[in-house]
């Protein structure tokens, strides 16, 4: 009896596998893919606890356990790197949040034609390269033909600033531009969420007597609490994680700036290519993997308890 | 009502000045580019130039052979690239979007994890540059990272489990009609509106890479994209004179390098495309945002 459906089971199996060959023909160079450019780079983290020399190979170069990790942890370094993707992440966080929500829920509300005019001019920075955007930051700030330093502070009767030698100025700088780049993406997700909620409620408050300011703050905010909730914790799972341009691009890679613009990634890569120093490199980008993929867990984790719907997986 | 009227009002506000913050960095830097070159060096970049000048474009399409090529590697790139990811992408995604297919879960696992954890530039910049060799090649445009992504892959996955009903295609399979054929016949022609939006989304990522061509494009400089270009300029304004085959402009010294408005210029040209297509396409693209939620 056990036999005779084992006997089936691997019938039906070859015959599902016959059906769906054409399926695994199609996957294949997804796969592929998926193989060289995520999963071949893999061993290569070993490349953390080695002196790598590239005729040895990654696996024939010695071992030297966590010398790399050394100059990373002994300096200030990986502090500052990690204080640094951490704090603006968290600004991120809260200013993107509240203007995307603000956004959307002005859009929401909005009857004239105009609305999606508007839209469309919002969402237009995040089309944009991250080149680009440092040329038109470029165009503000520029020392010598930038528009504050030529029209605005002249209007005010000051002086000129060096914008791109003044670190004090740029943590607002970069948050300002993020900002601008991503609130028209942030708030179509939570536009698309208040569309959702159920128009009944708000027709029978207006019947009621209610405000809009009052609807928006009683009906509207807390039923999109769920999706702040969401959006908020899977930013807090990419927190060990930068906008390398934002923060190489932007910033024109100025040494004067590094203390407020240096993130894990730009770290990562001025080892790499500056200084060619594949080991500090990649040792710092095993610690960035390894604590971004707990923190992801964790995020995902949270969502899952809270709305096993929104969860990554 | 009263109140209503004032909140469209209050919200018409708080748009126009969104909007106004949105475009008025990008206004300044076409006004830039229009502006006679010693006007800018009197005065800055400006909203209101007094002498207007097309200089800054005639400069760029007269000695920039660079440019002209550099636009022709961003549209063959950006074609192709697109072309490649889309095909990858939607075989892979409607591989897994089959429920009885054995082996399912372990590629969406795959899919997913490789979305978690990766190795880094490091280990990826070795792999691509000492094992595949593609470095300072048309390859290292296209391959790293852009051809496809786990994100990508779920969207579509996902709206072919949601949005093609299993009846058609129970119907398909009971009418004799292949897994092959009922993809290209069927599924397809159905699902137009996450192609457009994957296509988009490849199409923008290409164009707008400019890491790519940064990493592994050391010694061929005239593989550069126009991203490639504009941050090679932004580093060194020399550049553009001297990749510049135009040897009439030889004797042309630095000096003589609208610089000012130039760079504006080349920063206008680079964004066009985008700025040509974003109406006709903006749709497609908020439809991709809204099905990928919070995921995103």
């Amino acid at each position: 009896m056990k036999n005779d459906t084992k006997v089936a089971g691997k019938k039906t199996l070859k015959k599902r596998l016959r059906r769906f060959l054409p399926m695994y023909i199609m996957a294949l160079p997804g796969l592929i893919y998926l193989f060289i450019n995520n999963y071949m780079p893999l061993p290569g983290l070993v490349l953390a606890f080695k002196k790598f020399n590239a005729k040895k190979g990654i696996f024939g170069s010695d071992f030297i356990g966590l010398k790399n990790f050394e100059p990373l942890f002994k300096t200030k370094d990986a502090f500052v790197i990690t204080r640094n993707t951490i704090l603006y992440n968290l600004a991120f966080i809260v200013i993107n949040t509240i203007l995307a929500v603000f956004v959307a829920i002005m859009l929401a509300e909005m009857t004239s034609k105009l609305k999606k005019t508007y839209q469309c001019l919002i969402l237009l920075p995040f089309m944009i390269s991250m080149v680009i955007v440092s040329y038109l930051v470029f165009g503000f700030f520029s020392n010598d033909n930038g528009f504050v330093n030529n029209t605005i502070l002249k209007w005010l009767g000051k002086d000129p600033v060096q914008w791109y030698m003044e670190k004090k100025y740029w943590p607002y700088i970069i948050v300002f531009v993020n900002a601008w780049k991503v609130t028209g993406y942030n708030c179509i997700i939570y536009l698309s969420a208040i569309l959702g909620i159920d128009r009944g409620i708000y027709e029978s408050a207006a019947i009621d007597g209610c405000s809009k300011w009052r609807q928006i703050t009683k009906i509207t905010i807390p039923l999109l609490k769920p999706t702040i909730i969401m959006m908020t914790l899977l930013a807090i799972g990419r927190i060990f994680y930068s906008d390398f341009g934002l923060f190489y691009q932007v910033p024109m890679n100025q040494g004067a700036l590094f203390k407020v613009t240096n993130t894990i990634d730009t770290y990562v890569y001025r080892g790499l290519v500056q200084d060619g120093n594949y080991g500090i490199s990649s040792a710092a980008g095993l610690y960035q993997s390894l604590v971004g993929f707990i923190l992801i867990l964790a995020a995902n984790l949270s969502v899952k308890k809270i709305e096993p719907e929104s969860a990554l997986f | 009502m009263r109140s209503d009227k004032k909140f469209q009002i209050f919200s018409h506000a708080v748009l126009i000045l969104f909007s106004l913050l949105a475009l008025l960095p990008m206004i300044l830097m076409f006004t830039s580019s229009l502006t006679d070159n010693n006007e800018l060096i009197a005065t800055g970049y400006t909203y209101f130039p007094k002498k207007w000048s097309l200089y800054a474009y005639e400069y760029i399409f007269s000695t920039g052979n660079s440019v002209v090529h550099a636009y022709g590697i961003s549209v063959l790139l950006t074609f192709a690239g697109t072309a490649l990811a889309l095909t990858i992408t939607t075989l892979l995604a409607y591989a897994i979007s089959k429920k009885d297919m054995p082996g399912r879960k372990v590629i969406t696992f795959l899919i997913v994890f490789s979305m978690l954890f990766n190795g880094g530039l490091v280990p990826t910049y070795i792999i691509y540059t000492n094992l595949l060799g593609i470095k300072n090649s048309f390859w290292a445009l296209l391959i790293p990272g852009l051809l496809m992504n786990g994100f990508n892959v779920m969207l579509m996955k996902s709206y072919f489990v949601s949005s093609i009903p299993e009846e058609i295609l129970d119907a398909a399979y009971i009418d004799g009609a292949s897994e092959t054929r009922t993809f290209l016949s069927v599924v397809i022609p159905l699902s137009k509106p996450i192609l457009a939006t994957i296509a988009l989304f490849a199409g923008i990522a290409y164009w707008n890479d400019w890491m790519n061509g940064y990493i592994y494009l050391t010694k061929r400089t005239d593989l550069y994209s126009v991203q490639n270009l504009l941050n090679r300029m932004m580093q060194n304004i020399q550049f553009l004179s001297q990749s510049s085959s135009n040897v009439q402009n030889a004797n042309v010294g630095l000096s003589a390098i609208p610089m000012a408005s130039v760079r504006m210029a080349m920063a206008v040209v680079g964004i066009l495309p985008i700025i040509i297509i974003y109406p006709f396409v903006q749709k497609y693209f908020v439809k991709g945002i809204t099905l990928g939620g919070v995921k995103g």
